[in-house]
């Protein structure tokens, strides 16, 4: 504290030391004509979209309806629990690539390429006409139906979405783990702790600081992604908005609606995202970064101890 | 006082086409100071590596407490040990590394408490209790709390012997624990490196601190090329070396 008010002294009292350099700093006229020019066609943008042949009235109108909100809330089902797969599957398929056993190594590798190599929307199909190839399903005295009522539209749309994600987030678990210092491995070892105790304990750990942020990435990305399934008669948010588009005529205001919705999801899971990285920087960085709030709590003292100051 | 806690017959490494260890004949007493010195690529950290089966050892035989390290002998046949099997023996020799090796996502604390809690199953309050008495007696008491990234080079080495310690090991090695750290916070480690000795611990050292092994060393070998050049008391080796290469390598780093 005491430091801040050194520093904040009013500029008219001289500092002890050598006089401060007091120079005329460089003009960036640059800067001015850029932002002049790009307010410029946004103004052109807005007025664009406001003189068209557009029902503005119609987006808050159903902006908070009841079909728009069941879409919202299925959007984040399916992102959270395909995520959920593609994480688990993420890890464990890292981990089988990254084995010693030449197997699970191979089953791996063949694993990503597949999955990696084709469309998620043929991925989404194959999965809704599997039935061409299983009739039933039999899984013994567990389970046994036909196929057709088995897969049901959301196993289709959670399978195709999570098997794919699982595929993408193995290459990044797998990176997270090859950035891990080796020599903790053998610290670990060194202690006793078997192969399964030091990945668990100490490099996946370690790892989460590399795999959280393209994580984050592809959560945003999945999240965008589940209006593919559409496509496999599952009933999302981009879904129920065409519905509701065609129903009520406003068919292009209801693609805004959406893709409002989506931006207002996407920018949410942003903040979730650098709690999470902030949560998985202990110990790396010496303090740990303020968050958003915590730095606006700390300019509010600031100017009100600057305040106390002058009064 | 005479049972060998390490006996080394005819120890051979190689990685790959390079031979780094060619016949090491050595033994390390219960309760003694042995301390490894030699130039940068000698073989030293090699062979200390090999003592808990980090590195496999490709010919010889090298048993640790009278057990071979890493495999069972059974007749004349020798099976490869478990990874479970060889991570149980581990638990008996702690480690020390020249790079520390802290944990970084755990507080000092929790660095000492790991391996008693997870890999003994000691409780966490017992280990607890445990973990303070070992960071006060290498002088860190105070910083139970910090990550290491906010300590020194010579407080996280002292924490990474904190570490080892709580396993209770027979067997301590040291891989030039002070060769990573400022020259003013080596007297740190090595007054607890000291304080260990004292206690009676086995601690078999690889270093170039010269004045630790002339002090506190019981025994010291002199390794170049991958096999023993020189061996015998420390203070002797070391004030009157006998070979011709320890005599140019002493001469340099005196």
């Amino acid at each position: 504290m005491t430091d801040i008010k050194k520093t904040d002294r009013p500029a008219d009292t001289p500092p002890a030391g050598p006089e401060a350099i007091r120079a005329v700093p460089v003009r960036h006229y640059g800067r001015y004509v850029a932002a002049i020019v790009a307010l410029g066609i946004l103004g052109l943008l807005i007025w664009a979209f406001a003189n068209g042949d557009i029902n503005w009235g119609a987006i808050p109108d159903y902006f908070f309806n009841d079909r728009i909100l069941t879409g919202v809330r299925e959007t984040l089902l399916l992102t959270v629990l395909s995520m959920l797969i593609g994480i688990v599957g993420g890890v464990v398929l890292a981990v089988m690539r990254l084995s010693k056993n030449p197997v699970t190594s191979s089953i791996a590798w063949f694993y990503i390429w597949f999955f990696r190599g084709t469309p998620v929307l043929v991925q989404l199909f194959v999965w809704f006409n599997l039935g061409f190839v299983f009739e039933y399903i039999n899984l013994g005295p567990v389970y046994k139906d036909e196929w057709s009522d088995f897969m049901t539209p959301f196993l289709t749309a959670l399978l195709g979405l999570g098997l794919n994600e699982a595929a993408y987030m193995a290459e990044i678990c797998r990176a997270g783990l090859l950035a891990v210092d080796e020599g903790q491995t053998e610290a670990a070892h060194a202690l006793g702790m078997s192969h399964s105790k030091t990945l668990r304990r100490i490099v996946i750990p370690q790892a989460m600081r590399v795999i959280v942020p393209p994580t984050g990435n592809e959560v945003i990305n999945m999240l965008k992604t589940t209006s593919l399934v559409a496509a496999v008669q599952y009933y999302e948010l981009l879904r129920f908005a065409q519905d509701i588009g065609t129903t009520s005529g406003a068919t292009v205001e209801m693609l805004f609606l959406a893709a409002a919705w989506y931006l207002i999801l996407t920018s949410v899971l942003s903040v979730g995202q650098y709690y999470i990285e902030r949560y998985y920087a202990r110990g790396s960085s010496r303090q740990l970064p303020p968050t958003p709030w915590q730095r606006v709590r700390t300019h509010l003292t600031s100017l009100s101890s600057r305040k106390g100051v002058a009064a | 006082m005479t049972t060998a806690m390490v006996k080394a017959e005819g120890v051979h490494k190689s990685f790959g086409h390079v031979q780094v260890l060619k016949g090491i004949d050595l033994e390390v007493k219960s309760g003694e100071v042995f301390c490894l010195i030699g130039p940068s690529g000698s073989g030293k950290s090699t062979f200390l590596r090999c003592i808990n089966h980090l590195e496999k050892v490709n010919a010889g035989r090298l048993y640790v407490d009278g057990e071979l390290v890493g495999y069972r002998q059974k007749g004349d046949k020798l099976y490869e040990l478990k990874d479970s099997e060889v991570a149980l023996k581990r638990r008996d020799i702690g480690m020390v590394f020249q790079r520390f090796n802290l944990f970084p996502h755990m507080t000092a604390l929790e660095n000492v408490i790991e391996a008693p809690v997870q890999v003994k199953g000691v409780s966490k309050a017992q280990a607890r209790e445990r973990a303070m008495q070992l960071l006060d007696r290498v002088g860190l008491g105070d910083k139970a709390g910090s990550y290491p990234s906010q300590l020194s080079g010579g407080q996280q080495q002292r924490v990474a012997i904190a570490r080892a310690l709580a396993m209770d090991p027979k067997l301590m090695l040291f891989d030039e624990p002070t060769s990573a750290l400022d020259p003013e916070l080596v007297g740190d480690v090595l007054d607890v490196m000291r304080d260990l000795a004292e206690s009676g611990m086995t601690m078999v050292v690889v270093t170039h601190e010269m004045g630790f092994a002339r002090e506190v060393g019981d025994s010291l070998v002199f390794m170049d090329g991958g096999v023993v050049v020189e061996s015998g008391n420390p203070r002797e080796v070391l004030t009157n070396p006998q070979h011709e290469r320890t005599q140019s390598f002493l001469s340099k780093v005196l």
